[in-house]
Parts: C-alpha cells; sequence; structure tokens
C-alpha cells in the first residue's frame, strides 16, 4: 500500500550507490592528492609513493616575495571586482524584480553571456578593445574584466531572494512611515543580506581564481592563478606550486562552503551555474 | 530633506527604474558587448607580413585565412573533444544526479549538492595541478598501474595514433581525462535538477500501469530526464571549446582552438586572426544554443 511522501522513497540498487558515490570520490579525490604532494621532499619529480616526509616547503614558499606580491594583487583584484559585482548586479536584480518592462529576458541573458561564452571569447574581446582605445593594461583592465563575469553571480542570487520576499512588507514599511530610504536600510537589507554574502562570496572565489580572461587583461601583472599557470606548462618551482595550490584551496574552500550552506539552507537552487 | 527625496522618487517608479538599470546596463553594454564588436571589426582587419603591424583596413583576408587547412582541422579536432567529453561527462554525471533527486534522504541531499558544488567553485587551476600530479610518468596512477600489472596496456592504448603520447600527462588522453573531470559538475547540477521536477506520483502511476522498474527507466525518467542532459552540455561543449589551459598543460603540438588563439594573439602577435579564429566558438555556440533552445534546455538550468 504506498503511503505517504519520503516512505515510499525507494530504496537505491547497490550498483547505483557505487556508481553514485565513486563518482563524488572522483570529483574528490585530486584535491587529496595536492595536500599529500605537498609534503614530499622530492623536488624534481612528481615521484609516488612520496619518498619521504616533510614540511619545509611551507617555510620556502613564505619567503618568496613574487608569490606574495601574487597573492596581495589577486586578493586585491577580487576584493574590487566583488565590490563592482555587488552594487551592478543588486541595481540590475532589483530593477528587473520592480517592474515588468521590455526587455527584461534579454537582460538576464546580458547578463549570462560573459559565462555561457567560453572564457578566451570575453578574453580576447577586451584585449582587442583595450588595446584599440590605446589604454594600457593594468590593475584596472584586469578588474574591468573579472567584474563583467561577477555581475551575474550577484544578480541571480539577490533576484532569487527579491522573489522569494513578500512584497507587502515593503509596502507596510512605507504605510508606517517609513521613507524608501528607511525602507531599504531597515527592511529590504536584512531581508537580502545573506544573498549577498552568498553572491559576493562565490564572486570573490569565482574573480580570485580567474586566469583566462586575465591573461588577456593584465599588462605585466602577475596574479595568483597566471603564476600558477606558468608553472604548469614549465614546471620550475614543484614543491612551492604544491604549497600555493595548497593554500589556494583553503583560501577559496571557506567562502564557497559558507556561500553553499547559506543557499542549500534555504533551499535555493542560486549559484548552479557558474 | 530625505523625506522630500523619497517622496520625490516614490512618485516616479519609472525614473527609478532608470536609475537602477542604468549603471549595470551602461557596463554590460559598452564593456561587454563592446568588446565583443570590436572583436568582430578586428577579424576585418590584417597584419602586414613584413613589419608584422596592423593594419586597419576591411579586409576579408584573415577571416579566410581562419579556414585553411591547418586551422580547420584545429576546429574539428576540438569540436570532436567537446563532443567525446560531453557524451562522457553526461553518462558519468547520470548515476550520481538520478540518486541525489531521487534516492537521496533531504538530510543526505543538501550535504551531496554541496559535496558536487564546491568542486564546481573550487580552483579550476588547482584541480588541473592536481592530474598533472596524478598523470605524471613517475606519479599516481603509474604506480597503481603497475600494481595490477597494465604496463603494457597503458603503453599500447599510449601507442596509438592520434590520440596517444609519451606519457599520460602529455597526450590527447590525458587531456580527455582532465576535460571529463573539470566540466563534470556542470553535467551533474542540470541533471539533477530535471530529475528533481519529475514528480514520484508520476513514477508510481508508471508501475501502476505495469511497467516493470526498467520500462519506467526508459520510458519515463530518461525523457524527461534530457533537457537537462542538454543544459549540461551547454557547458561542457561550450568550456572544452574555448579552453587553452588544459591543452597547453598536457597537449602535444596539434593545437586545440583556445591553444591558437592563444599563440596567435600572443607569440605571433596576430591580434586579427585571434580575433577571427575566436569566431568560431562563437558561432558554434550560436548555433549549439539555439538547437538547445528547441530541446528545452533552458527550463533545465
Amino acid at each position: 500500500m504506498p503511503s505517504k511522501s519520503s516512505d515510499t522513497r525507494p530504496r537505491a540498487s547497490w550498483g547505483l550507490k557505487l556508481a553514485a558515490f565513486g563518482t563524488l570520490l572522483f570529483l574528490h579525490f585530486p584535491m587529496w592528492i595536492i595536500f599529500l604532494y605537498t609534503f614530499t621532499p622530492d623536488e624534481t619529480t612528481y615521484t609516488f609513493p612520496l619518498p619521504g616526509f616533510t614540511t619545509k616547503w611551507f617555510g620556502v614558499a613564505l619567503q618568496r616575495a613574487d608569490l606574495w606580491r601574487s597573492l596581495t594583487l589577486s586578493l586585491q583584484v577580487a576584493s574590487v571586482a566583488t565590490a563592482a559585482a555587488l552594487i551592478l548586479g543588486t541595481f540590475a536584480a532589483a530593477a528587473v524584480y520592480r517592474s515588468n518592462f521590455f526587455g527584461r529576458e534579454s537582460i538576464s541573458f546580458l547578463l549570462l553571456l560573459p559565462i555561457a561564452l567560453p572564457g578566451i571569447v570575453t578574453g580576447i574581446a577586451l584585449r582587442t578593445a583595450i588595446g584599440g582605445l590605446d589604454i594600457p593594461f593594468s590593475f584596472w583592465t584586469i578588474v574591468i574584466g573579472h567584474a563583467t563575469f561577477c555581475v551575474v553571480v550577484v544578480y541571480n542570487n539577490v533576484l532569487a531572494r527579491f522573489r522569494r520576499t513578500n512584497a507587502t512588507m515593503i509596502e507596510a514599511s512605507m504605510d508606517l512611515g517609513a521613507n524608501s530610504f528607511q525602507t531599504f536600510r531597515h527592511v529590504v537589507l536584512p531581508n537580502i543580506a545573506t544573498a549577498l554574502l552568498a553572491g559576493g562570496m562565490l564572486a570573490f572565489a569565482l574573480s580570485f581564481d580567474e586566469v583566462i580572461v586575465t591573461t588577456f587583461t593584465a599588462g605585466q601583472q602577475t596574479t595568483l592563478p597566471i603564476w600558477i599557470f606558468s608553472q604548469l606548462s614549465r614546471p620550475r618551482d614543484r614543491p612551492v606550486t604544491n604549497v600555493v595550490a595548497t593554500i589556494v584551496i583553503l583560501i577559496t574552500f571557506l567562502p564557497i562552503f559558507i556561500a553553499q550552506k547559506i543557499s542549500a539552507g534555504s533551499s535555493e537552487t542560486e549559484g548552479e551555474t557558474k | 530633506m530625505l523625506n522630500r527625496i523619497s517622496t520625490y522618487f516614490y512618485q516616479r517608479p519609472k525614473l527609478v527604474l532608470a536609475l537602477f538599470l542604468a549603471p549595470p546596463m551602461l557596463y554590460m553594454l559598452v564593456v561587454y558587448l563592446g568588446s565583443l564588436f570590436s572583436l568582430l571589426i578586428n577579424g576585418f582587419y590584417s597584419i602586414d607580413d613584413f613589419t608584422g603591424i596592423i593594419v586597419r583596413e576591411f579586409t576579408m583576408r584573415t577571416y579566410t585565412q581562419v579556414f585553411n587547412i591547418t586551422n580547420r582541422e584545429i576546429v574539428f579536432r576540438t569540436a570532436t573533444m567537446a563532443l567525446v567529453v560531453t557524451i562522457v561527462d553526461a553518462l558519468i554525471a547520470f548515476p550520481l544526479a538520478y540518486y541525489i533527486a531521487k534516492f537521496a534522504s533531504p538530510r543526505l541531499k543538501t550535504w551531496l549538492l554541496i559535496a558536487v558544488t564546491i568542486p564546481l567553485w573550487s580552483s579550476y587551476l588547482v584541480r588541473v595541478y592536481a592530474w598533472k600530479l596524478i598523470l605524471a610518468k613517475e606519479g599516481i596512477l603509474s604506480w597503481f598501474i603497475n600494481l595490477f600489472n597494465l604496463t603494457g596496456a597503458l603503453e599500447w592504448l599510449l601507442g596509438l595514433p592520434g590520440i596517444g603520447g609519451s606519457s599520460l600527462s602529455l597526450s590527447p588522453i590525458g587531456m580527455f581525462i582532465v576535460f571529463v573531470y573539470i566540466w563534470l559538475p556542470y553535467m551533474i547540477i542540470p541533471i539533477q535538477t530535471a530529475l528533481e521536477r519529475v514528480p514520484g506520483s508520476l513514477l508510481e502511476a508508471s508501475s501502476d500501469l505495469g511497467a516493470r522498474p526498467s520500462q519506467t527507466f526508459r520510458t519515463v525518467i530518461l525523457p524527461l530526464a534530457f533537457p537537462g542532459v542538454v543544459a549540461g552540455s551547454i557547458f561542457t561543449f561550450s568550456l572544452t571549446l574555448g579552453d587553452f589551459i588544459i591543452p597547453l598543460t598536457l597537449g602535444n603540438s596539434k593545437f586545440f582552438i583556445g591553444q591558437a588563439v592563444y599563440s596567435y594573439q600572443g607569440t605571433g602577435g596576430n591580434i586579427p586572426l585571434a580575433a577571427a579564429m575566436t569566431m568560431g566558438p562563437v558561432v558554434i555556440m550560436v548555433l549549439y544554443l539555439l538547437i538547445a533552445r528547441r530541446l528545452g534546455a533552458f527550463d533545465a538550468i
């Protein structure tokens, strides 16, 4: 006799379970391999099993001024790009939510374009534009490139939140005598705060890690991903790269985890499309 | 004072809308679409063969170059890789997506979704780097292959013309493995979303009407999951098409589109040709998106 809801949830066969968790393992084990290699004393190859155990590479990496410069630059770029994305994304979400104007769909489409098209298209397009206008490549050209694809992340998160917010709350606030600014400060902002946090963190992670667009919009600047990229094709500092890779995982893991917890907790499907 | 400003704006909703819309739209229209336009135009410029200076005069020469035999091969090679990667990703993603959508308890589901999305957002470069470690000649995969006495099989595989190479970390096979790995989450999530929308009552109805579980799977679940597969394929296909990091890291002298654009622009200094070449993925993706829309993929994203 079929009963209600979760009780009828069918049992998965062993084959399906095995395939599902096997795939999950496949998704995660490469990251563990990097942690493992951080401790290898081997300087020139990737020998497995590790020939020994050492923690000295963390110290070596700490001494590298070029790494610190790259890390600082990446953090700065990601912060400014995220700030720009938060403002532009929230504005766009507010406009799309408020009214039903002509061309609403095309706005979502336009914002989605930078992540739907291959990164190399955005990259080379910006390069031709910046070069054509004779603007020197700098910190700001990197930020401009990153902001184009960070906006949509904030936009998606904030719009999803607006759609679940009860519009009567805003009306009530106005009826009770609050002006638009007070209403924004005391009603709207607290409501969208976690969506801004989630969107902002994902935008930050996206920018912090971006390499394809950056290759085309950076001049002499070396962001951390560009440094790692140079090590991928011509490995010179293998042990240091292992440490950097571990640090990058740690720096990006926390924001992503928090952002996912926020959106999963409110059962929103935001942030699905990168 | 603030109240007066507030009232002023409250009475003019259209003005407020315009003020909200202006910054993001100006940014996207000027910076992004403007750049895309400049990309299109640059393809009509050419490069002086002797001086290497860009000649800003309209010509079809550069776009014709895109269709020469080398570049045609590059486009074909890249599109084939993108297609195979997409199909294999769909096959691998399906069981996990199916399990998350239809079998996992709500609590487990939350955790599984986080487990799938964390690799999606975490550093792409670092994950490529991880595979460099795994696939290296002296690395962990070779060690396992040795352990199971499969070295002969590996050598046979690497000896195959076209897809082989000197080691896994320098061959199209290695590249294929890394592509499949890197884009896999993009396939899992849309399929899971599509399956999530299949109501349980529909499956019950199917079995009440006498379908065996395998029949229900084939005739009800698979067709309803298909738009999700197409949605996921937009990402796997598009991302493989434009990527140059993985071919540069694991590939050989046989170029892929992204790699070709990168080298035309960088070492070649031939921005017009790089721009014209980039229109390849753009055209392929526009066609792909049009087909995908007909297959109902946009409802599944």
